[in-house]
């Protein structure tokens, strides 16, 4: 038991008194021998509770069963009898090094929840592949779902050497395979060891049994990893869980996620705008009694403004010049553990960190096949049980959102369906309409005066004979919008309308040259025709406003500017019709990848919800489209008594 | 994550648990057994609400503890300014007489326990328990519901990740929250010896014995030590690989007992 004195010694003197434990998962198909590594690695570590393992093979003796190392581990009377692992078990060892947790994570394909609910908390991952089995379906899954949840550092091990009979062309043809699915989502494992849990080879020490391979035995490349990198040095994020009235204080809680804040500092809260400077960190027992003059990643502080705003749950807060973005929708990576789908048009309630957003789950962009990353089935209606897929959420409440990749823990969020969480996933903004903070909080006209006009919109109307109004067309491009306008405006002129066509491409050749076609620009892009529609409407026009307009952010927002007499119309064709007519061969162009995000191929197109109209360009002809909406317009804004 | 010590993690991690569970249960109560893990979980509620605990505090008393335990439940209940409940277990003669004479003894606990959620309906639960105690609570969640029988389903735990708890259940559950689920027995006591927590004098060592787990008199024995501070407690669990409940009669008298115990609403 000499080692075992060691081991315990280092810990003793402080090696983990500061350092927190790594947290490892195992992860791996069913029968792999999960159970059976942990509870080998406990053994030949000298970490297991005295009697632990004599209790075990005396219980099996009884029982008249063979003993397995992994009954160390399950040590569950119902695992058992299952034989399979049914939740997380989290178990503590230490090595020369530093203390590790150890979770255990099933691999039976309906206990994923429990897996996630284990991984997502991890440092690291071993991933497990049976030397005789194979790189299974369960092997390639749990790796992209450890890649899901952030976890970035991977050992694999490949085990059961012995019954490859220790084998170096197994072992090098797995590994090649491991390596290039796990290069396939951009992983590069950290080593690839051949080990047998079983006969206790290439665990604490090299095996004699496997002298061709060079590499770290699983202790030493367990030590070899890292602990999380420290969130200190992002943005600050104060996540705001409460503000408590106990006493005459009005204190704000919450937990800062990253970054640092001090007292003086100038702070946002999102989404509302406000800002407040920080007066005081509040505690009981403060260390050395001393209040807290700064506060950093990691810590639950209380804080008291200097300004009385108002504060609430799920707010966060940042410094003032570098806020999270604000918007109404994200995309999401998600996993999905329900066995009710996660359904399109669906209403689910969504958390990021402490804030609590109603969202519709717009649309599945794709579902993604864990087994074979490349096919993946586009344009799902739903997420079945278990699966992971590219969605698009949208929220009737401003959020206050980051990006994963720029921050790992505010870039993230769950779902929920009915009682439980049932799934989670990572932000992305990209490609999205984003607001920023300027936009979306300052009163723009806090200092402008608007003049009244002295020719009142009745008096325009009974020199026209005709009410004013916008005819918002969107759809895609080749959908017919522009063609759809331009005859409209001929006939309608005809008719003694005041009429105007507002042409996407044409605005963009003036008005808006300066923006281009990311979501910020076609947001501006709308924006500003919104306000000159406003206008010309106010001048007594009826406007004839061709955009495809993807987002219904940008055309509810188009709603809003216009505030009345707005008539959104859906020129309706799907992508393949619109492909084929390709009028101007952008199409050709964009899957060719020559225009970056156009809308239906490589950027979302967001079929409006109630349009006032929808023209069905793939059912009618130009005639019928263009009678249809004269019909329309000669209903709703006619003020002339009959046309001649 | 930050550079925060192991310890302070852990007292923030908790910190953000016990905040979560004030905002979520409108009914809400803490569980006090006396022991040192429960006076670390009043310990970090004073830190997480500034100064007090702000609802009651539930003893569920077996009437067969040690005088010392009283004495001290009587003093921190004024030092601290508890809002405290006790809740009396009814007699041994009423439980399961098919149970081992220990889980018996703890069956009257959970019998007790059930009691006080009848008559108070604390929707929420706050319970100092470990995952490194026992193979059995390994498996706990940070937020776990209980059905209305009190009993807890193992195999249909709702998933937990990323501090995102589960605090909407249907009516009629009550939810356990453990705030130091993660947290070794080292770390507690590491934590009592930075923080200067009162603890029971009972885990000191007299005469080469101490206790490492309080229960009932009739069913926790002392250990060998000569353990008499918190630093030499320390320094001794650094060296044993003797498990902490080894003391608590009801765990080993058969090797599925406490999952028994769990399964039926024990803490």
């Amino acid at each position: 038991m000499a080692p075992s004195q060691s081991v315990r010694a280092a810990t003793a003197q402080g090696a983990t008194l500061t350092e927190r434990p790594l947290r490892v998962v195992m992860l791996g198909h069913v029968d792999h021998g999960k159970s059976t590594l942990v509870g080998r690695l406990f053994y030949d570590t000298h970490s297991l509770p005295e009697g632990r393992y004599e209790s075990i093979r005396e219980m099996c003796r009884r029982r008249s069963m063979p003993f397995e190392w992994a009954f160390l581990t399950d040590s569950l009377q119902a695992e058992r009898d299952q034989g399979i692992t049914i939740d997380t078990t989290q178990i503590w060892f230490h090595s020369q090094k530093r203390s590790y947790v150890i979770i255990d994570a099933p691999g039976h394909r309906e206990f994923l929840k429990n897996m996630v609910t284990g991984a997502a908390s991890a440092d690291a991952v071993v991933l497990l592949v049976d030397a005789a089995e194979g790189v299974r379906e369960q092997s390639r899954r749990h790796a992209y779902l450890a890649h899901l949840l952030g976890i970035r550092q991977v050992i694999v091990v490949v085990n059961k050497m012995d019954r490859a009979l220790y084998d170096q062309e197994r072992f090098d043809s797995l590994a090649e395979e491991m390596t290039e699915y796990l290069a396939s989502f951009g992983v590069t494992p950290r080593h690839i060891i051949p080990v047998s849990a079983q006969q206790g080879d290439n665990m604490v020490g090299l095996s004699s049994t496997m002298k061709w391979y060079k590499g770290a035995f699983l202790l030493e490349a367990l030590d070899s990893l890292r602990a999380l990198p420290s969130a200190d040095d992002l943005p600050l994020r104060f996540h705001v869980q409460d503000v408590y009235k106990f006493d005459e204080r009005r204190i704000i809680v919450g937990r800062i996620e990253s970054g640092g804040m001090r007292v003086g500092d100038r702070l946002l809260f999102s989404p509302s705008g406000l800002q407040g400077e920080v007066a005081s960190f509040e505690s009981w027992r403060a260390p050395q009694g001393r209040a807290l003059q700064e506060a950093s990643s990691g810590c639950c502080v209380g804080i008291i403004l200097k300004e009385q705003i108002f504060v609430e749950r799920g707010m966060v807060a940042s410094h003032v010049d570098a806020p999270p973005r604000y918007g109404h929708v994200l995309r999401g990576r998600l996993f999905w553990l329900s066995k009710t789908p996660l359904k399109q048009g669906q209403i689910y309630r969504m958390r990021i960190g402490p804030s609590d957003h109603g969202v519709e789950l717009s649309s599945v962009e794709k579902v993604i096949d864990t087994d074979d990353l490349t096919s993946t089935r586009v344009k799902a209606q739903q997420v079945p049980y278990n699966s992971v897929a590219e969605v698009i959420l949208r929220s009737r409440s401003l959020m206050a959102l980051d990006d994963h990749s720029a921050h790992p823990l505010c870039g993230r969020f769950v779902l929920r369906d009915g009682y439980h969480i049932a799934g989670g996933g990572i932000i992305s903004l990209e490609g999205l309409p984003m607001m920023t903070t300027q936009t979306a909080v300052q009163d723009e006209h806090k200092h402008i005066y608007q003049v009244a006009h002295r020719v009142s919109t009745t008096d325009r109307a009974r020199r026209n004979h005709h009410d004013a109004g916008v005819i918002w067309l969107t759809g895609l491009s080749g959908s017919g919008k522009s063609t759809i306008g331009i005859e409209l405006e001929r006939r309608l002129f005809l008719k003694g309308y005041q009429v105007y066509v507002l042409d996407g491409d044409n605005v963009r050749h003036g008005l808006n040259k300066d923006l281009d076609f990311t979501p910020e620009g076609r947001a501006e892009n709308i924006r500003r025709v919104s306000e000159v529609a406003a206008l010309m409407r106010d001048g007594g026009f009826i406007v004839l406003a061709a955009f495809i307009s993807p987002y219904r952010e940008d055309r509810d927002l188009a709603r809003r500017v216009c505030k009345e007499q707005f008539h959104e119309v859906y020129v309706k064709a799907d992508v393949a019709t619109c492909e084929k007519r390709d009028p101007k061969g952008l199409y050709k162009k964009a899957r060719t990848g020559a225009i970056p995000m156009f809308s239906g191929v490589s950027a979302p197109y967001e079929i409006p919800e109630k349009p006032e109209v929808t023209v069905d360009t793939m059912a009618l002809s130009l005639e019928e489209s263009v009678a249809l909406m004269m019909d329309y317009i000669h209903q709703h804004f006619w003020q002339g008594g009959k046309h001649g | 994550m930050s550079k925060l010590d192991s310890l302070t993690r852990l007292e923030q991690e908790s910190i953000y648990i016990v905040r979560e569970a004030y905002h979520a249960f409108d009914n809400l109560a803490l569980l006090w057994s006396l022991g040192k893990d429960s006076n670390v979980l009043v310990w970090l509620l004073m830190k997480a609400f500034f100064g007090r605990v702000p609802f009651p505090v539930v003893h569920v008393d077996t009437g067969k503890k040690f005088p010392e335990m009283y004495a001290f439940r009587e003093r921190y209940q004024k030092a601290w300014n508890l809002d405290l409940l006790v809740g009396l277990c009814p007699p041994l003669e009423s439980m399961d007489s098919s149970l081992t004479p220990a889980a018996r003894s703890a069956a009257r606990k959970t019998a007790g326990l059930k009691d006080v959620l009848a008559k108070k309906k604390y929707n929420g639960l706050i319970a100092g328990i470990r995952r490194d105690e026992q193979a059995t609570r390994a498996k706990e969640r940070v937020f776990s519901p209980r059905g209305a029988d009190g009993g807890w389903d193992i195999r249909e735990q709702p998933p937990e990740f990323w501090d995102q708890y589960n605090t909407d259940f249907p009516p009629d559950t009550h939810v356990r929250i453990h705030p130091l689920l993660n947290w070794t027995e080292l770390d507690v006591w590491r934590y009592i010896e930075r923080e200067s927590i009162p603890i029971v004098d009972l885990y000191f060592s007299r005469k080469g014995k101490r206790y490492r787990s309080l229960g009932d008199q009739d069913i926790t024995h002392p250990i060998s030590s000569s353990a008499a501070t918190v630093a030499e407690i320390i320094e001794e669990l650094a060296q044993t690989k003797t498990p902490e409940r080894a003391g608590r009669a009801m765990d080993h008298e058969r090797e599925d007992a406490f999952e028994r115990l769990r399964a039926d609403g024990y803490m």
